[in-house]
């Protein structure tokens, strides 16, 4: 196996390009070493992308925020303009892992590694966010598209992520997170609920509502988003919102949770998430 | 035994709180464990594992994994003949370290490979061809009873009883059909328990190096080295004199360390390759291919009268024992009441094979399953009879003369007042909010002495080596230099303990059963007193008087008598100086088979918080009560209530093994075994209360494993009082919670 570690994408792109075995972008490694120990892959090639300038800063750009692919979770929680901007994604991030996880992890691996359970995905699906690709060209996809089912993405051979942008704050608008997990921390998540929306005078004039761990993808829930749209959060809406999320979930039947399960608690993190951006927004 | 000269003495280093010996070393990364030890030419062996629950093993082909370049050996139990002269155990043993005929679980190793490297081993496995037969399989305790179970294991089917029922072990006095007919109220209730893990973080590993002249060595992560060493000896047709094992540093055994696992293999590879061999487990491995503990299910039945007086108990546990017959459900029946003092009582271990790993000791073996159910059944008894929990257990509470239901008069016991401190205790009187609910449980643990043999060495500079061989597994160096420090009168500091290994010392049993300190403590009180006769004589050497008129104070020798009162006391250190013109080294040696292991006992109180929309259970508030006899390094008495309540915890809220329809077990990580995490746990609050064990010159009870026994009872019944059901399944995770609220229509 090789390791390298290259200091432009241009040349880490053509690194992935030129390989003929199995290639990986090493990340924060918080997936890729446990899968190397475990033996479910031998790569040929390990391009380390966290030399490379572009990838290892956040930019604040006209329409929002750009997050290079190698920022960690811990570095991620330190920037205040995102955390005022996005608590939910940063939330969602911060969840990953413990101490010792969050000083490696990224959002970006967190995507590719494509688990229907990734803590951080169904925030950056509910914030409208967009994966900047790079390749043989340039494309720029929504980050709901990035995951076509466990372990799968859309990313084609010599394209990697370099970075996740994410759209500027907007006015009287809020985002959360919340999971469910048997214990308090370093565990995956049973179910995810991911929840932005904005606010005109109290009533949610719109939002996303996306949820992990029910599917096998991480899902945008349209119909959730209709339930609560046009209200103030009263206790309808609410209930709305829980059925729609427990009837949208897909999920399997295992150690991790019955599908019975999953679909109550989808329901009601749904809800406990909804109140909780909704109060973030200036909402009462 | 008794040696009333020391029980409620004054102690000057016993009871205070020192540094541990092994601190540094542990967080620099110094300390070397199972994995650490290498040897020049070492080779990396690796297991082939069945991947079937239970199948038949047609065919092994290693012919292309022999022929990989790299590989030095390759074995299958055609290897290993039967040198077991028919015990029964040993050949468990051999079975379970290899299959012969059969794979009796998921992860039975079926060939062991030794190669150059890592990489060449995990290539060799793969070129092993095993051709199975599937059987059928039972993985559930109860369906193993069933007609049409398959039979794991013939061998020890009986005529007249289903096959895998192995045997019954019961226990208890009076008559309870009578007992029951006398009672007013009677509550009974079925239970079941997960199967659990030790957990321990350190993985099984071993460095084994057998040499072409019959010698050998082991280096491995053990809780009892001679026990390795004899029966490693005895598989591979060894002397016993000629293997010699040293026991590493452990990390965490709990029970799990006390058998061999795959160490016998790492041998045979060694010995068929002529080279060293380092087998080290995966967690995979450990989890499917050590020894966890039982799964359980039963059914517990009390009555009582109107004034609370328990007038019969009855309770029958079935154990589930993997694929080798052992004692768990007998242990079981005899902890089952013992913490009460009933007429009327019976108590049925019943041990039951399935298709799981060959069961294996986990701190307080079988008597948290059983204190499950008793102590969910005593509760719910509490509510129908109108009086309060704490009360009832203390109206029906074993006291010094009560006889046990297996068999002994207790001498003075601690369950009282430690029944008593948990009423007293400020956490019984904190308020509770909503969804929230406090449980209290009490616990029963034996404590065993067994075959000891250490070794007191006192160097020229006056600083002492103390050897034992029981392992330390919680602190027991510190706690054992301390006792000779006192003994000796000299400084904690100026003691250093050694494991030693096999061929330095005597054969001592396996540190199991909570009797580390307690017998090696034993001993190294009578080597220091067998010492302390040497530096004796040697001062009556030094002064030319009779050794008569020497007596030992504070740490030197002092000569009695008016007509010695120009002699100056002489220090262990001016003794130990002359030692080479007084007679040479100065020691003390002691063997025996302790006796007077005390009882243990302990109550538990906890506080939870259960989100009735999620089912989750939160501990808010936890309090260990115990009688440790006496505490001889209070801090290392405290981790071990608050390590066995943290286990405790873990069990009855997360922790399971779970089997699919197939037979394989589906969580074999810490990912989806869930172990309890730092977050997860409040500050475990302890209180050690100190009833002497007469039977030991301290008072010293074993104090390791009695506070797993309550966690699950007192967290069920606090589950129980948060949200107003009964959990009758342990785990209590989130699912089985919200599905008994929506059964209950909470
Ligand atoms: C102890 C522990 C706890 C964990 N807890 C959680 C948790 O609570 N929630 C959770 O969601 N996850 C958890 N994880 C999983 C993991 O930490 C996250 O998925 C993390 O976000 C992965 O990021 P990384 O940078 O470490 O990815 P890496 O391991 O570096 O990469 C992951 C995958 O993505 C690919 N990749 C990485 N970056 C790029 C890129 N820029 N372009 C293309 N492909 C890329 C890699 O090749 C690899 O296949 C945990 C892991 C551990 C070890």
């Amino acid at each position: 196996m090789r390791y390298e570690s290259p200091t432009t994408t241009k040349e880490a792109v053509a690194l992935l390009a030129q390989e003929k075995g199995q290639a990986y972008v090493l990340a924060g490694g918080t997936d890729l070493l446990v899968r190397l120990r475990l033996d479910t892959i031998e790569p040929d090639l390990m391009v380390d992308i966290k030399r490379i300038p572009a990838m290892t800063e956040i930019k604040k750009t006209a329409t929002g925020f750009k997050i290079g692919a190698a920022i960690s979770g811990a570095t991620l929680g330190k920037n205040k303009a995102l955390l005022k901007a996005w608590p939910g994604v940063v939330e969602a991030t911060n969840l990953i892992g413990s101490d010792q996880v969050q000083g490696r992890c990224t959002m970006a691996g967190n995507l590719c590694n494509a688990s229907p359970a990734a803590d951080s995905v169904p925030a950056m699906i509910a914030a409208g966010a967009k994966a900047i690709i790079v390749g043989k060209k340039k494309r720029t996809v929504a980050v709901e598209k990035i995951i076509i089912g466990p372990g799968q993405t859309i990313l084609e051979k010599g394209e990697m992520i370099e970075a996740i942008s994410l759209p500027a704050a907007v006015k009287n608008s809020a985002d959360a997170y919340l999971r469910f997990i048997p214990r308090t921390e370093m565990d995956i998540a049973v179910v995810g609920v991911a929840i932005s929306l904005k606010l005109k005078r109290g009533v949610i004039e719109s939002a996303r509502v996306a949820l992990g761990a029910v599917a096998p993808t991480p899902l945008l829930v349209k119909e959730a988003a209709k339930a609560i749209i046009g209200t103030k959060l009263d206790d309808e809406a609410l209930d709305a919102l829980a059925a729609a999320c427990s009837s949208a979930c897909n999920p399997i039947d295992d150690k991790r949770g019955t599908i019975e399960y999953r679909r109550r608690v989808a329901g009601v993190l749904a809800k406990r998430t909804a109140k909780i951006a909704y109060e973030r927004a200036g909402g009462k | 035994m008794n040696d009333p000269k020391y029980t409620g003495q004054e102690f000057k280093v016993i009871g205070s709180r020192v540094k541990r010996p092994d601190g540094i070393d542990k967080v620099t990364g110094r300390a070397r464990y199972g994995a650490d030890m290498n040897a020049p030419g070492q080779l990396v062996a690796l297991m082939l594992r069945s991947p079937h629950a239970h199948a038949r093993i047609k065919k092994i082909d290693i012919s292309k994994a022999e022929k990989l370049p790299g590989v030095k050996a390759v074995i299958t139990a055609a290897d290993l003949p039967d040198l077991t002269e028919g015990n029964a155990g040993l050949f468990d043993t051999l079975e379970n370290s290899m299959a012969r005929d059969r794979a009796l679980y998921d992860g039975h190793a079926v060939a062991g490979v030794a190669a150059i490297d890592k990489s060449t081993a995990k290539k060799a496995l793969k070129l092993i061809k095993v051709t199975y037969e599937k059987l059928p399989h039972v993985t559930d305790v109860d369906d193993a009873l069933e007609d049409d179970a398959p039979i794991i294991q013939p061998r020890y089917a009986t005529e007249g009883q289903h096959g895998n029922l192995i045997n019954k072990g019961e226990f208890g006095q009076g008559d309870i059909d009578q007992g029951f007919a006398e009672a007013d109220v009677i509550v009974e209730r079925s239970y079941k328990t997960g199967q659990t893990h030790q957990g321990y973080i350190e993985p099984h590993a071993c460095l084994a190096s057998v040499s072409p002249d019959g010698t050998g060595e082991l280096w491995v992560t053990t809780q009892g080295h001679y026990s390795y060493r004899n029966t490693c000896a005895q598989l591979l047709g060894m002397d016993i004199a000629k293997l010699k094992v040293t026991s590493s540093e452990i990390g965490g055994g709990f029970g799990g360390k006390t058998h061999v696992w795959m160490e016998p293999i790492a041998l045979a590879l060694s010995r068929k390759a002529n080279r060293p061999v380092k087998m080290v487990m995966s967690r995979e491995e450990v989890f499917k291919a050590s020894g966890p503990t039982c799964s359980t299910s039963m059914e517990i039945k009390i009555g009582a009268k109107k004034d609370g007086t328990i007038v019969a108990a009855r309770a029958e546990c079935r154990y589930m024992n993997g694929a080798f017959p052992g004692m768990w459900g007998t242990l079981g029946g005899m902890t089952a009441f013992a913490c009460y003092s009933i007429p009327n009582n019976k108590a049925i271990g019943v041990n039951v094979l399935c298709n799981r790993p060959k069961v294996a000791a986990y701190r307080a073996p079988s008597a948290p399953m059983m204190a499950f159910g008793v102590e969910s059944t005593i509760d719910q008894l509490s509510k129908e009879l109108g009086i309060d929990p704490v009360e009832l257990r203390l109206k029906n509470v074993a006291r010094e003369g009560t006889q046990a239901p297996y068999g002994p008069v207790w001498g003075p016991i601690g369950i009282e007042p430690t029944l008593e401190a948990v009423r007293d205790h400020p956490h019984m009187k904190a308020k509770l909010g909503k969804n929230q609910g406090r449980g209290v449980a009490c616990g029963f643990w034996f404590n065993i002495g067994g075959q000891t043999c250490s070794d007191l060495n006192i160097g020229p500079d006056g600083t002492v080596n103390l050897t034992v061989g029981t392992i330390d597994v919680g602190g027991a160096r510190a706690s054992l230099a301390m006792i000779a420090a006192e003994e000796l009168g000299i400084t904690y500091e100026d003691v250093k303990v050694n494991i030693g290994d096999t061929s330095s010392l005597g054969h001592n049993d396996t540190t199991e059963g909570s009797r580390g300190t307690f017998s090696s403590g034993m001993a190294a009180i009578f080597a220091a007193r067998k010492a302390v006769d040497v530096l004796k004589e040697r001062a009556a050497k030094m002064w030319q008087i009779p050794v008569e008129s020497v007596i030992w104070e504070d740490g030197s020798a002092r000569a009695n008598g008016k007509e010695h009162s120009n002699l100056s006391p002489l220090t262990l250190k001016d003794i130990a100086k002359k030692a080479g013109s007084t007679g040479g080294p100065i020691a003390g040696h002691h063997e025996a088979t302790a006796e007077g292991a005390g009882v243990s006992f302990a109550s538990h109180i906890v506080d939870v918080e259960v989100d009735p929309e999620t089912g989750k259970t939160q501990i808010l508030r936890y309090t260990v009560v115990q009688d440790a006899g006496k505490a001889i390094h209070p801090d290392y008495v405290e981790g071990q209530f608050q390590g066995a309540a943290a286990q405790g915890i873990g069990w009855a809220l997360n922790e399971e093994y779970i089997y699919g329809k197939d037979g394989r077990l589906q969580n074999s990580g810490f990912l989806d075994y869930r172990i309890p995490v730092c977050s997860d746990l409040p500050s475990i609050d302890t209180k050690i209360l100190e009833i002497p064990n007469p039977g030991h010159p301290y008072g010293i009870r074993g104090v390791g494993e009695t506070s797993i026994v309550p966690p699950l009872g007192a967290i069920g019944n606090a589950v129980s009082n948060a949200v107003g059901v009964r959990m009758y399944e342990v785990p209590m995770s989130p699912p089985r919670i919200l599905k008994a609220l929506d059964e209950a229509g909470v």
